[in-house]
């Protein structure tokens, strides 16, 4: 059934139109008037400031790769991250540690780490599949660059970005 | 028509156009950004040099860098055609307007011609081919129905704007602007007469038609302009830009020249007809000295950047009408009020005492 | 001879010291090639849009005739309002209709014809109208208020001519409005 919506009766003061226009100006005229003298909040001033103090905790920035208290790149190549990654951003060839290592144990260390940030959603699911605690993502949020091939970080730029890692399980040192 | 006369009308039309209004309009266009962010608490475009004051210059190297897009659907020459249409009569009508009282012994107007106000509606009425062709030409529909739009609202206004300045010309006994002025000054302007015999009870009865006249005209001018709450041919939420969504790059930019060029015409008669044009109370004319010619300028264009930012202001402020309210509005009510505030005048004419 | 209704006064007025020949040749041709060119035209859009330059072109004959009032009046009146309105039923048309109609020869060739037994009747007359052929002596004074001129004939000497049109107007207004009434629900 068709509803008909009753139109508001107006005063003739509302019918004038006219004192509503001047309300309006007057709102307006108020922000304009506050924002002159300053005493409007506004936006950040994004490049000069920044709220990288203010970063939560759980801030999900750039993925990156880190080393632990000894200097071993926490990766051990299980490609289980390469397998999660719901945009297959990262791709890993695998390498074999010799044995003469110290952490021969470990058998494998990724020779090449990439990860195409231009694929890269962010979404954390590397850090939380991976069993050696080996790719946290990081607060770096502003990752720019001039060509597709500037935007893969490779390996070195993924340890750069992730430095050492103190604190965490270090289940592959020899037991004391 | 001797070499001095024609030297001077040329210097004075180069720079009217390339030194007040070209940069005007860039600016103009900077204060708008600037004017509609502070608004709505927004800082506005504030990079570009100190204070985003080179912002207009980087506007127009991209303006000039974009791609020059032809649809294939468009009638090639319209399509070409219009925007040059559309910034042609906005410059053209600033030659009739008195912008300053005399410098070295030259009267500052471009062409003072006996029909000053006519000249300027029938110069500003050619203003909608710009728009209407366009719109044609893109040979899309929203463009389309924005040249509609604009015919029929064009027409619509150019009633009032017509009758509503009909007392002012009353008054002052001919159509030419300087006289206008001229009368301003012994008189007081029509809209504050405060000048000469202001004690007179009938002349500041003859403000209230006056302000009423100035109130119809300057609503009737948004509409010729095309600004907000008049802007249906660009309406951008219904029309995706209206007129000229199929125009690019500098094409684009000649449709916004001559926009804002209209808008500083518009405000330039405004303030000629109501305000007093150069005159400021205290402030002698040219005659005195080459210093108080330049002040005169001044004065007008203060004036006439003061009545754009009102025009900012609503804007700003206001939200765009629906079709059918502003053809009503046009019609049932602006041409009605101007017609009987004409009579209005005629009534309290006699007991104005004469020269 | 004032007054007279072929030469309104404003027009009345030596048009060699105003106006330089040269400039009298590129308006009248301009207005003569635009206004072949709304014949011509096969496209309606085109033809409307030279009839307003050719008014444009009369306007400014009018102009260097120092009879400004009528030249802008041309302007604003059929350059700014009549062939807007044209144009906005024009654009409303289907246009490539319009160009794929075939020539009637026919009616071309009456065309033709009817407009030269009009050119003929005209210069026949114009040879024997004593008034065209007589030089009009230059007006006194330097400029002329042709708009209080154009405004004191039509309330004067017009008077009664002026209100019939203007009633007449009226009444067309009125049949406007009748018909564009929307039907009563
Ligand atoms: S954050 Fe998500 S998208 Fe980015 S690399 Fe890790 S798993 Fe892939
Ligand atoms: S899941 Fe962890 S250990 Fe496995 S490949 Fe990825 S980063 Fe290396």
């Amino acid at each position: 059934m068709a509803v008909t919506v009753p139109r508001p009766r107006l005063t003739w003061r509302e019918r004038l139109y006219l004192p509503a226009i001047v309300a309006g100006l007057a709102i307006t005229f108020k922000h304009f008037k506050n924002m002159l003298l300053g005493r409007t909040k506004v936006t950040m001033q994004y490049p000069e400031q920044k709220w990288d103090s203010s970063l939560p905790e759980h801030y999900r920035g750039a993925p990156a790769l880190v080393r632990d208290e000894d200097g071993r790149v926490r990766c051990v190549a299980c490609q289980l991250c390469e397998f999660i990654c719901p945009p297959r951003a990262i791709k890993i060839l695998p390498g074999e540690i010799p044995s003469t290592d110290r952490f021969a144990k470990v058998e494998k260390y990724p020779e090449q780490f990439d990860i195409d940030m231009i694929r890269c959603i962010f979404c954390g699911m590397c850090e939380e599949v991976c069993p050696e605690q080996a790719i946290y993502l990081r607060k770096d949020y502003a990752i720019t660059g001039f060509t597709r091939a500037e935007m893969v970080h490779d390996k070195e730029k993924l340890l750069e970005i992730g430095g050492v890692m103190h604190g965490v399980v270090l289940k592959w040192n020899e037991k004391k | 028509m001797d070499s001095f006369f024609i030297i001077t009308s040329l210097l004075k039309i180069v720079g009217i156009l390339f030194v007040v209004i070209l940069p005007m309009v860039s600016y103009v266009v900077y204060a708008e950004r600037r004017v509609s962010a502070f608004i709505q608490d927004r800082l506005g475009p504030n990079r570009v040099g100190p204070a985003g004051l080179f912002q207009p210059i980087a506007d127009i190297f991209k303006l000039l860098l974009k791609e020059d897009f032809t649809p294939r659907a468009a009638n090639t020459f319209y399509y070409w055609l219009a925007p040059c249409l559309a910034v042609m009569p906005a410059i053209i009508t600033i030659a009739v307007v008195p912008f300053g009282s005399t410098l070295f012994g030259v009267p500052m107007v471009i062409a003072d011609v006996n029909v000053g106000i006519l000249f300027v509606f029938a110069i500003a009425s050619l203003g909608v081919y710009g728009i209407v062709i366009g719109g044609w030409a893109s040979n899309s529909k929203y463009p389309f129905l924005g040249g509609i739009r604009s015919s029929a609202q064009m027409l619509s206004y150019e009633l009032s704007l017509g009758l509503s300045v009909i007392p002012v010309f009353m008054l002052v006994g001919n159509l030419r602007l300087t006289s206008v002025v001229r009368y301003q000054i012994e008189h007081g302007w029509f809209i504050a007469p405060f000048v000469g015999d202001w004690i007179n009870p009938w002349k500041w009865l003859l403000t209230i038609p006056m302000i009423v006249s100035f109130l119809v005209f300057m609503i009737a001018m948004f509409a010729e302009t095309n600004r907000l709450p008049f802007d249906l041919p660009e309406a951008e939420q219904e029309l995706a830009g209206g007129y000229h969504t199929e125009y690019s790059s500098m094409k684009f930019a000649l449709y916004f020249l001559g926009e804002y060029a209209a808008m500083i015409t518009g405000s330039a008669v405004i303030v000629t007809l109501f305000f007093g044009g150069w005159h400021f109370p205290g402030i002698p004319d040219g005659s005195h000295g080459w210093i108080f010619g330049l002040i005169n300028i001044a004065v007008f264009f203060t004036k006439v950047t003061i009545v754009i930012l009102f025009f900012m202001w609503i804007r700003w402020t206001l939200p765009r009408f629906r079709y059918d309210q502003l053809m009503r509005l046009g019609w049932l009510f602006f041409f009605e009020i101007a017609l009987v505030n004409i009579f209005l005048v005629a009534a309290i004419l006699p007991y104005i005492p004469k020269v | 001879m004032l007054g007279s209704p072929f030469f309104p006064q404003s027009a009345i007025r030596n048009p060699q010291s105003i106006m330089s020949p040269f400039l009298f040749w590129i308006f009248a041709l301009l207005m003569l090639v635009f206004g072949a060119a709304v014949v011509v035209n096969r496209n309606p859009v085109a033809s409307a849009l030279s009839l307003v330059v050719s008014f444009l072109g009369l306007a400014a004959l009018f102009m260097s005739l120092d009879a400004y009032f009528l030249g802008i009046i041309q302007v604003l009146v059929y350059a700014g309002a009549v062939m807007v309105l044209f144009l906005f039923i024009i654009m409303l048309l289907d246009l490539r209709a319009e160009t794929r109609r075939r020539i009637n020869w026919l009616a071309t060739a009456g065309g033709i014809a009817v407009a030269l037994v009009l050119l003929m009747q005209i210069s026949f007359v114009v040879s024997r109208f004593q008034l065209a052929r007589q030089t009009f002596p230059a007006l006194p004074g330097s400029t002329i208020d042709d708009v209080r001129n154009v405004g004191a004939l039509l309330f004067s000497n017009y008077n009664l001519p002026f209100q019939i049109v203007g009633v007449l107007v009226l009444v067309a207004t009125i049949g406007v409005v009748l018909l564009s009434r929307r039907e009563p629900r």
